[in-house]
């Protein structure tokens, strides 16, 4: 996020974009609630008449996959009207001509055509974007998880830099990140390009800064592979071992039959968790981590903000809380990785990252801090991209409008949509087993709407059956308007119903981000 | 802004404007007891447990909802307020169950505190009538007793204004007054989410969390601070320990969530010590997990892998590290795959 | 001496021959709820609360008082050990005053314990209520008979004392009561306000009148002191809260420790933050006293005085 979550709530204008934010993040959600309260505009496109679409004052309900074409079409009325802020414009980014020629074709009228979204509709939010003192884009998987997932956020970005709704309170561009840990992950270089603080591997100044403090003789130049190319070096053999801690690709990788199938070609794999998942029950050795409450250690939240993770228990049994583990390993395979405790850790990390640079346990005892925080003595930095971009002049990425890989047809006529669930999470190795959670929510089923049940003759309540060109799931019918005619939904939780056997591994060619989002089914009643 | 100067209880003491008595006695660290009132939320001046006198004012004042004054000359122990906060507490109890025998938030209660503080024994000199309305349970996460509500309001506002699900209100007048959601049905068949936000704000054992009330009394409980697992959001919240178990969650005052949390975050640490948990290595032999010790399942992994780089290089071996784990353990994995392995082939499974 | 070999709750122990069932629980973290037992205090087994189930037996056992056999095979949880507990529980509570909110025990009562974890709410019967008036008339200690569970803890820690035996049962069935001879109240005895009984009760029914109404258990951190007035030794407590001493209660008496309220006073003089200027009997009533005279030290006080003078 460019923004703190804090400061969602004082926005003039909030576009929440494939983000159904009071269910999978409740407590962001209550920063927009109390926007709304205070009288902001919050403008929801989805093509699910989800809870928050509800507290909208407009609900775009577009066509599942048309995002960036909604996006363009904004710009489009925003640069046709003259509303972009031309001061910011001039100032602070390049390339505009590029972005007006593309721009120009998405009139509201030929946007209406793609997304489904009146045309008035779409002039109207434009205006209200450009015109807002200050106004926030809010989104999540329903931006990134699809073939065109990168371009969606290119063209969110086009529009706030158009509009200078960036770099100050209030405003900016907001990914909601689905889980606790995932800017964490990122920022520590568990990405194949790049190493802590997204320094590229390809550099060789960045290199040997790393070579020299873990002393070791040559790190590795070219980028790695990205999960989903683990997973097909597998299938073909290129992959010979993996060691998977805390993830459970089987259950959350799109197409999760062909996932299982590839590691099962593996000469060895080693997965290190706190539950034998579905993907540790492949392994050929199985290493028991701790859960986030018998170990120390900090978790870097969406808004970039790096807070303590206490131990409060000792881990059960014989499990290890899993930076030991990880040492173990290395030491086992010659390298001495050894630390007296997650602070000492910390140091390094801070050593060899600008922007964790002045992080240290003894400044988070007193609060979080958001990165970057260059040195010991800095704040952090709550809002990003004040006064100026990091790379220089923001650059525009034009980006064009593509239909999702799989559209429907006649024999699989309907749209396939997957998301979260409040009480749930992820693919519910943790919320199944909490004695409290499942037994609130503890069946999962299809929202499908009544006019396509109709037509299948399916009642609610029913059993039915789900089927992609990949393979199917059976669970119960629940008839609804939340999702409009066309289109179906459910979530990725439950282990008994594993969606992802159905949707498309079709990838974003560039952040390489599977196409969960869309893809095309078939619904059938069970007798 | 301008500051005002009063005097309370006989010192004198500079508030910026606009702010209450209440305010200017905690700023001082007097003492003045509260029910309804809630630095977060809007206040009703409703309970009257705070009133103070004021010099020239002929009634008592709610310090929680009266603007100080400059110049304004404040008691807060008078007889009359001592007085007044005994009635007050008197009629509560009055129609209070006596329940704190095995009241789940015996220890940490305010209208025990208070009771206590002010030698208020129960029922002592109105014995009211009673409530009996049945316990509600009917949810997984936390229970309502409505007999033991004092009416605060703190659950509605709560629900309301910062939650904003607006689930529960008054209901009924007079000694029927209730908090309940519309229709007076349970929570079960509302709109309710089960953030558990309501209880966190309860003063009293009116609403009281399922597991943890019933597992653990208050003075046993060490308080742990630290961040949710679950979304990205990085709420704060105190994991509750007894006897080296999690047995619950409870709000602190958290840098991005305050005292709000939602369902998951308070109602979901079960899985910590559920029985399924991995408690010790396991390596596959025959097609079958046989448990080992560390040294053995280390040993075999530290091997496994040495081999594979040895004979096919360091890219034929991937890492997938997790978006779960701390950034110190991605660290670490992101530096044995790089230093030790000697490949980029890392990546997490948060693009899914 | 030999070891003999049992089993309780599934789990095989082996315990010194002699020893008692609880003993054996207790020595492997096995939880047994007692009331009247105490190690110091040989028992009685009048309370029946740490009953268990033995193998082949067809009553319950006190576990305090069985010794344990070879083979025995004991369950501490059984369905009819439990039933038995709330029975007992339930009982008691129906003749308990229903004042936890604001006793002074509140947080550290054996009763209120056992209930929680029992889940017995009170009121299962509703019993005749005692109506005792809450005695006060000495400066010490507050008796509350209203809340007594006769478990006799405080009757046989006071006979331990040559010459003591201040209290002892009178009357009987539901007006049996623990009282000084005659029914007198403890400022009408030959009480010394040693503090004994009020260390061994284990509910709110005896309690330090010093402390009352300043702090609640949940509060207050008890540190052991030892005494120096005398050779014996005793240890007390100070009673912290909040960084300051409120006040000093007395320790677990040690066998053939007596306790004496001396050196209670002596302790409070030394380490209490406010302490409370103490009282004597002159004649029948208490009177206030210098802390010289209290302890005893008057007359050497004034010789030294004198001495120093000259
Ligand atoms: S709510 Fe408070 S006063 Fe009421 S029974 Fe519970 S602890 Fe006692
Ligand atoms: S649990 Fe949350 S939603 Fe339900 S009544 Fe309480 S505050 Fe409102
Ligand atoms: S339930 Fe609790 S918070 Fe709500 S009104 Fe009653 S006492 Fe107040
Ligand atoms: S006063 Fe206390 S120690 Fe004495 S018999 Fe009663 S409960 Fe037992
Ligand atoms: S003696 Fe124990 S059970 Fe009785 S009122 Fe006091 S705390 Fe409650």
């Amino acid at each position: 996020m460019t923004n703190p979550i804090g400061d969602i709530a004082g926005a003039e204008f909030i576009l929440a974009i494939g983000t159904n934010t009071t269910e999978s993040h409740p407590i962001i959600g209550l920063q927009v609630k109390k926007a709304v309260r205070q009288g902001s505009i919050l403008v929801v496109a989805d093509p699910r008449k989800t809870e928050v679409a509800d507290l909208a004052k407009s609900h775009l309900q577009i066509k599942s996959g048309s995002d960036i074409a909604l996006l363009n079409g904004m710009a489009n009325v925003i640069i046709s009207e003259d509303l972009y802020n031309k001061e910011f414009v001039a100032e602070r980014t390049e390339d505009f001509e590029a972005l007006k020629s593309v721009a120009a074709k998405y009139t509201p009228e030929y946007t209406e055509g793609i997304t489904g979204v009146p045309a008035a509709a779409i002039r109207e939010v434009a205006r209200e974007y450009a015109k807002a003192e200050n106004a926030t884009i809010l989104y999540t998987m329903g931006i990134t998880q699809h073939i065109c997932g990168t371009h969606n956020v290119f063209a969110v970005a086009n529009l706030a830099m158009l509009c200078g709704q960036i770099g100050k309170p209030h405003s900016g561009v907001n990914p909601l990140r689905g889980q606790n840990n995932v800017q964490g992950a990122c920022d520590m270089g568990a990405l194949p390009n790049v190493f802590t603080g997204y320094q590229p591997v390809i550099s060789d100044e960045v290199r040997a800064r790393f070579e020299s403090n873990w002393g070791c003789k040559q790190l590795p130049a070219k980028p790695g592979l990205t999960v989903g190319e683990l997973l097909e070096g597998a299938d073909k053999g290129t992959v010979k071992g993996m060691y998977i801690m805390g993830e459970n690709p089987v259950l959350s990788d799109p197409d999760a039959d062909h996932a299982a199938h590839s590691l099962k070609k593996l000469e060895f794999l080693v997965v290190q968790d706190i539950f034998l998942t579905e993907t540790a029950r492949l392994a050929d050795v199985v290493l028991p981590g701790a859960s986030f409450a018998e170990k120390d250690g900090t978790f870097s939240n969406t808004e970039r903000r790096v807070q303590r993770v206490r131990k409060a228990v000792e881990p059960v049994g014989n499990a290890r809380p899993d930076w030991r583990i990880i040492c173990d390993v290395a030491c086992a395979m010659g390298y001495a990785m050894q630390y007296d405790s997650p602070a000492d850790i910390m140091k390094e990390i801070a050593s060899v990252t600008p922007s964790y640079a002045g992080i240290s346990y003894e400044r988070l005892e007193s609060g979080g801090i958001q990165w970057p925080c260059p040195t010991a003595g800095h704040p952090g930095t709550p809002v990003l991209h004040v006064g100026k971009f990091s790379r220089g002049p923001g650059k525009f990425h034009p980006v064009e409008y593509v239909p999702p890989a799989e559209t429907p047809d006649e024999h699989y006529p309907l749209v396939l949509s997957t998301g979260r669930r409040r009480a749930h999470y992820h693919t519910g190795t943790m919320t199944m087993r909490t004695g409290a959670l499942e037994v609130y929510y503890s069946k999962e089923h299809l929202e499908i709407n009544s006019a396509d049940a109709a037509k299948l003759g399916v009642k609610e309540g029913d059993m039915v059956k789900v089927t992609s060109r990949r393979g199917s799931v059976e669970l119960m019918a629940r008839l609804t308007e939340i999702v409009p005619e066309g289109m179906v939904f459910t979530s990725f939780h439950f282990p008994e119903v594993a969606i992802n056997k159905l949707t498309n591994p079709a990838r974003d060619s560039i952040a390489k981000i599977p196409e969960l989002k869309v893809c095309s089914v078939k619904v059938e009643k069970i007798a | 802004m301008a500051d005002v100067t009063l005097t309370i209880n006989g010192i004198g003491v500079s508030v910026p404007e606009g702010s209450t008595i209440l305010d200017a006695a905690r700023k001082l660290g007097v003492f003045i007891p509260t029910f309804c009132y809630d630095p977060e939320l809007s206040r009703p001046g409703s309970c009257r447990i705070c009133v103070v006198e004021t010099k020239g004012s002929k009634n008592l004042t709610v310090s929680c909802a009266t603007i100080a004054r400059d110049g304004m000359v404040v008691e807060t122990d008078t007889p009359a307020v001592l007085e007044a906060r005994k009635t007050i507490l008197e009629l509560l109890l009055a129609n209070h169950p006596e329940d704190c025998l095995t009241c789940g938030r015996n220890g940490d209660c305010r209208l025990q505190d208070y009771a206590y503080m002010y030698g208020i024994r129960s029922g002592s000199k109105f014995a009211g009538e009673r409530h009996t309305y049945p316990l509600e349970d009917d949810n997984p996460f936390f229970v309502r007793d409505m007999n033991k509500c004092i009416l605060c309001g703190k659950c509605i506002r709560m629900c309301a204004e910062i939650q904003g699900n607006n689930v529960v209100d008054f209901a009924y007048r007079g000694f029927r007054t209730k908090v309940t959601p519309a229709m007076d049905t349970s929570l079960a068949g509302s709109e309710c989410v089960f953030c558990g936000n309501c209880v966190a704000v309860c003063p009293t054992g009116a609403l009281q969390e399922k597991v943890l009330r019933s597992s653990a009394r208050t003075w046993e409980i060490k308080k742990v601070r630290t961040t949710c697992p679950y979304c990205g959001t990085g709420c704060n919240f105190d994991l509750n320990v007894k006897d080296g178990r999690v047995v619950g969650v409870t709000s602190c005052d958290g840098d991005v969530n305050g005292r709000a949390l939602c369902v998951k975050g308070r109602f979901g640490y079960g899985f910590i010590h559920h029985p399924d948990r991995l408690t010790s290595p396991l390596i596959k032999k025959d097609g079958q997990f046989v448990k080992a010790t560390w040294e053995e399942a280390i040993g075999l992994v530290a091997g496994q892998l040495g081999s594979i780089r040895d004979n096919y290089g360091p890219d034929s071996l991937g890492v997938l590290t997790s978006a779960r784990c701390t950034n110190e353990e991605n660290y670490l994995l992101g530096k044995l795959t790089r230093a030790v392995i000697g490949t980029n082939n890392i990546d997490h499974c948060a693009r899914l | 001496m030999d070891n003999v070999n049992l089993t309780i709750n599934g789990r095989q122990v082996s315990a010194p021959a002699g020893s008692t069932i609880l003993d054996a629980a207790v020595a492997q973290g096995i939880f047994i709820p007692t009331f009247c037992h105490d190690p110091n205090l040989p028992g009685v087994a009048s309370c029946r609360i740490c009953v268990v189930e033995v193998k082949g037996q067809k009553n319950l056992t006190p576990s305090c008082m069985t010794a344990v056999r070879e083979g025995m095979v004991v369950e501490t949880e059984s369905p009819a050990v439990v039933e038995a507990r709330k029975t007992i529980l339930e009982l008691i509570l129906a003749n308990h005053p229903q004042d936890c909110l604001t006793c002074e025990k509140n947080g550290d009562c054996r009763l209120q314990d056992y209930a929680f974890i029992y889940g017995v709410k009170e009121g299962g019967f509703t019993g005749e209520r005692h109506n005792y008036a809450i005695e006060e008339d000495n400066p010490y200690i507050i008796r509350d008979m209203n809340k007594c569970i006769l478990c006799g803890k405080c009757v046989r820690t006071c006979a331990q004392v040559e010459g003591r035996a201040v209290i002892d049962y009178a009357f009987r069935g539901f007006r049996t009561k623990v009282a000084p001879p005659m029914n007198n109240t403890l400022g009408d005895s030959d009480c010394v306000y040693c503090g004994r009984c009020v260390a061994v009760c284990p509910v709110g029914a005896l309690l330090y009148k010093p402390m009352a109404g300043k702090g609640r258990t949940w509060e207050i951190a008890r540190e052991p002191v030892t005494c120096s007035f005398c050779e014996s030794g005793c240890q007390f407590y100070l009673n912290k809260k909040g960084g300051r001493v409120i006040g000093v209660s007395a320790g677990s008496p040690g066998l053939g420790r007596p306790l004496c309220l001396k050196g209670r006073l002596g302790m409070e003089l030394l380490y209490c933050d406010d302490p409370v200027t103490p009282q004597l009997k002159k004649g029948d009533v208490f009177q206030e006293v210098s802390w010289a005279e209290a302890l005893g030290l008057k007359g050497v006080i004034d010789k030294i005085k004198k001495l120093e003078g000259e």
